[in-house]
């Protein structure tokens, strides 16, 4: 009954957070997941949100087992 | 269509050439593109020593895939090749290999043009580069490809 969450690069080392689970009862989408963890703190305006490796909105819905990635603007190639 | 995210160096030209070897057929393609993205030893006006590359294992490959699919549905292609590099880098490395065959050239230009654009804009890689004068910073965004 979890949700696994992911947080990467400056984003994770920023909030100095590490990956984590979290009870599935207790958030029912990315904000509230966000806000489970953080408490207050905003999440970046840039910020890129997966759910289940893709890409989701703040206002997505989690369900028990999902996993839910925060990460700042991509820089790869 | 391959795609490959590696910790390993990889040689681009031998890819190029190995993947023709194997996957396509000779006589076939008419047109190949090739982007290779090298590591520069500068950014933002500073020397660069090292960069290291993270990823999100498993979504990167997913993302990757999903782009090479839609390529394939959008231009007349024969094959594409992704190979993209993580983990400790030098300058001069090659970071990034996009390469994609077609009969003629007008969907091999385009669509590893797009293909890399996107890889770009979407693909979940992070760098963060180590200085010369010391110290390392996460590079903040791309720059813009059009």
């Amino acid at each position: 009954m979890t949700i696994h969450v992911r947080f990467f690069a400056s984003l994770r080392e920023r909030l100095d957070v590490v990956d984590q689970e979290l009870a599935a009862s207790t958030a029912a989408t990315v904000a509230e997941v966000w806000q489970r963890i953080l408490g207050d703190t905003e999440p970046p305006a840039n910020m890129l949100v997966a759910v289940n490796m893709e890409y989701a909105d703040l206002d997505a819905p989690v369900r028990d087992g999902d996993e839910v990635a925060f990460f700042p603007p991509v820089t790869g190639g | 269509m391959i795609v490959e995210v590696t910790a390993t160096p990889f040689d681009p030209w031998q890819r190029v050439q190995t993947h023709q070897a194997q996957h396509l057929s000779a006589g076939r393609y008419g047109a190949t593109a090739v982007f290779v993205g090298t590591l520069r030893d500068f950014n933002d006006g500073d020397d660069v020593s090292s960069m290291t590359l993270e990823h999100y294992p498993g979504m990167t490959e997913k993302y990757l895939e999903q782009i090479s699919k839609d390529a394939a549905a959008r231009w007349n292609l024969l094959d594409t090749l992704i190979v993209h590099r993580v983990g400790e880098l030098h300058p001069n490395d090659p970071i990034v290999l996009v390469a994609a065959w077609s009969a003629h050239r007008k969907d091999a230009f385009e669509a590893s043009r797009w293909l890399m654009e996107e890889l770009k804009s979407r693909a979940p890689f992070w760098k963060k580069e180590r200085l010369s004068e010391g110290g390392e910073r996460w590079v903040e965004g791309n720059t813009e490809g059009y």
